[in-house]
């Protein structure tokens, strides 16, 4: 247990400022740390202190699931800004879709649609989310999120970098 | 069976004497097993998939030639068919100590039976479902004779692999779900069923999952897979060979650089193409620095799926630090689309080559400041130890691949077994447990990353001078090419054949996922529900792997 203890001790927090994001990621020239102190803000007094993410794969290769979760790691922890991701639908406030649409995924994303409460928001994650990327249409993909659900925002990259998934986030609730 | 006999090599140096004397024995035993079985085979002369074998049989011949197979002991690792137009063409590939066999038959466009190999291995009972779904070809004798990858997104009676099937399909608005799938029913008692999926609760890939319980106990599970298709087999078709390689980097997400590499040998063996040194080194970078970053990531997840968070964090950051240094030195986190047609798109500089070497030096001690904590850690133990056995000779059975293979027992290595540049001048050395529970595929991930790290230093020592890629060499048309990559997960199988004009006409991959997604279903058998996590975990099938 000592030792435990002593790793944690001398790894230390890792946690770090989010470097200044070009201007035509973000729209205003605030550093993303600040956009993250307003994004807790807005987090705070609109959303009781959290925001709920629920993630859906509808056909991705994977690759976006590997950034989305290096989100959480300790470098980025998106939870300091008061972002986490839920297991249900049912307590989401934006559904972060990733993949061209499978088409036999596309009645359960439709379904993950209904199942999440109003207000909520759509992010459409990587090119293939945005476009279909990749593989765009088949006789077994329905290509971009939008052509199966609303999309608010579209967050492209293959895969889109924990930095531009959170720089995403940002603009998306800088919005409201 | 005059044609099939081997002439043995003389004047080879006295090594690869042996190896090819082993492979004139055992391809011998198993050609004389066809002759015990009354089959007829006409092995090709020379090989047009060297360096596997190809051997043409009667389609007639096609089930007992699998039970000839298994009675030598051969693997089996794949199957796939091809619409040429004039006739289908199927082949299934056999392994046997490193030596591929590729079985190959012919069956009439219109007359499409043919004996399944799945009464005589277990592993050809998904794929060849697949095929049936894809090509229409019906396997006679196949045990399961419900669809498997098609679900509601393509009518019944049209098959996309063929060539008269548009790629763009004939899609409604909607697909509907695939509700009437007969999975089995749990009858009786205080038998209960859990359905899960396709939308799981955490960060990951779609998949549908049916348990049958008692109390707590795992009675049964079925897997329902497939809702990842995204026709990756057709839309390769019509591509040139640099589309290609993008398109096998996202079979599997995390295995970019073991499909990609995969997609490019196959397709350069088509081509005859040689690759220069110094690019194969730097695939070999690029392969091992994956089977690094993955190993780390699953290592960190299995201590998450226990409630150990400690070595989540140590472990994703860990992970973090690998990717960055991806980023800086190779110019993208997860390696995609750095192993190109001829060789690689990046090279690696002098400097990249300290700070890798420094990195490695770095995680080493790291892992060994782990080692220690985890070791002692008896929560860790209490979760691992005795979790999901998946026995050595089931494993066997099934023909397992990768971590999950090697923790119950299998030795089997792409790069030790069938070694390919630059592994062919490196000692691979391949760990193994007997146990095969999640504790046994816990210490083999973390063995294989020690290894991983020993090899890094290696083909960093060792990186020739020169070209990075070699200029492309127009294939003929009707070219074919066979590899077998070792990715992290385990062997990937890999089948092309081009067209006129530098085109794709058929690309065939086999992630091993497919072989080991099976093994989940019986490892988990007669544990308790809230350990499936982490067996599933500790095998960590791709889903867009094996749906394609
Ligand atoms: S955008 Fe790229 S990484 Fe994301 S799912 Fe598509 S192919 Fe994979």
């Amino acid at each position: 247990m000592l030792r435990l203890y002593g790793k944690i001790f001398k790894t230390g927090v890792l946690t770090e400022i989010v470097h200044r994001p070009s201007r035509a990621t973000l729209a205003h020239d605030a550093s993303v740390e600040q956009a993250g102190e307003a994004l807790k803000e807005i987090v705070d007094c609109r959303f009781r202190g959290s925001l709920a993410i629920r993630q859906v794969d509808a056909g991705s290769c994977n690759g976006c699931e590997l950034e989305i979760h290096a989100l959480n790691n300790v470098y980025y922890d998106v939870e300091r800004y008061g972002v986490h991701f839920v297991a249900s639908p049912r307590h989401a406030d934006i559904l972060m879709v990733t993949g061209p649409v499978s088409r036999h995924m596309q009645a359960a994303l439709q379904r993950t649609y209904e199942a999440t409460p109003n207000p909520k928001w759509v992010i459409a994650v990587g090119d293939c989310g945005v476009c279909g990327g990749e593989f765009g249409l088949s006789y077994a993909s329905c290509g971009a999120v939008s052509n199966v659900i609303p999309v608010d925002l579209a967050i492209p990259g293959c895969p889109p970098t924990p930095l531009a998934l959170l720089q995403g986030l940002l603009s998306l609730c800088g919005r409201f | 069976m005059s044609e099939t006999s081997v002439e043995k090599p003389a004047g080879a140096c006295p090594e690869i004497r042996d190896l090819m004397i082993g492979r004139v024995d055992r391809l011998e035993g198993l050609y004389a097993g066809f002759d015990r079985a009354g089959i007829e085979i006409s092995p090709q002369a020379p090989s047009p998939l060297p360096p596997a074998e190809v051997i043409e049989i009667k389609s007639s011949d096609w089930g007992r030639a699998a039970a000839a197979g298994r009675e030598q002991n051969w693997r089996w690792a794949g199957v796939w068919a091809e619409d040429r137009g004039y006739d289908l063409m199927v082949n299934a590939c056999l392994e046997n100590h490193g030596i591929y066999a590729i079985l190959r038959t012919h069956l009439a466009c219109d007359h499409t039976q043919l004996p399944s190999h799945a009464p005589h291995y277990w592993a050809a009972d998904r794929p060849e479902r697949h095929i049936q779904d894809l090509l229409g070809i019906c396997f006679d004798g196949h045990p399961d004779p419900r669809r498997w990858t098609r679900h509601q997104a393509w009518d019944e009676g049209a098959y996309p692999l063929r060539k008269d099937f548009p790629a763009a399909g004939s899609p409604t608005d909607t697909s509907p779900p695939d509700r009437d799938y007969p999975f089995l029913k749990a009858q009786g008692a205080s038998v209960y069923e859990i359905p899960v999926g396709p939308v799981h609760a955490g960060i990951i890939e779609p998949g549908h999952f049916r348990f049958q319980a008692i109390g707590e106990t795992v009675l049964n599970l079925e897997e329902r897979l497939g809702y990842v298709h995204k026709g990756i087999e057709k839309i390769a078709e019509g591509r040139d060979p640099t589309g290609l390689a993008l398109l096998a980097g996202r079979v599997s997400g995390d295995s970019t650089v073991g499909h990609a590499w995969a997609a490019c040998m196959a397709m350069e063996r088509a081509a005859g193409l040689e690759i220069p040194a110094r690019a194969a080194h730097i695939r070999a970078l690029l392969a091992e620095r994956e089977r690094v970053i993955n190993h780390l990531w699953d290592l960190g997840a299995l201590c998450n799926d226990v409630g150990f968070a400690f070595g989540y964090y140590q472990f994703g950051r860990l992970r973090e630090q690998w990717l960055r240094e991806n980023q800086s030195h190779f110019g993208h986190r997860l390696l995609m689309d750095r192993i190109v047609p001829g060789g690689v798109s990046v090279d690696v500089t002098a400097s990249a080559v300290q700070g890798m070497r420094k990195s490695i030096a770095a995680l080493r001690s790291e892992l060994d400041e782990l080692l220690t904590i985890l070791d002692a850690n008896s929560s860790l133990e209490d979760r691992f130890l005795g979790t999901g056995i998946l026995p050595t000779e089931l494993a066997s059975a099934l023909g397992a691949l990768g971590f999950v293979g090697r923790a119950s027992g299998q030795t089997f290595d792409v790069r030790k077994d069938a070694p390919y540049a630059p592994y062919d001048r490196l000692r691979v050395r391949v760990p193994t447990e007997t146990q095969g529970d999640v504790s046994s595929r816990f210490w083999v991930r973390y063995k294989e990353l020690r290894i991983a790290l020993r090899l890094l230093g290696e083909l960093l020592d060792g990186l020739p001078d020169g070209e990075v890629v070699a200029s492309w060499l127009l294939p003929h048309e009707g070219a074919e090419g066979f590899a077998a990559v070792e990715g992290w997960r385990g062997e990937i199988l890999c089948f092309v054949r081009f067209g006129a004009h530098n085109v794709i006409r058929r690309y065939w991959t086999r992630d091993p996922s497919v072989v080991n997604w099976p093994a989940l279903e019986k490892l988990v058998l007669g544990n308790i529900v809230p350990d499936f996590p982490v067996c599933n975990k500790s095998v960590n099938g791709s889903y867009s792997g094996h749906d394609l």
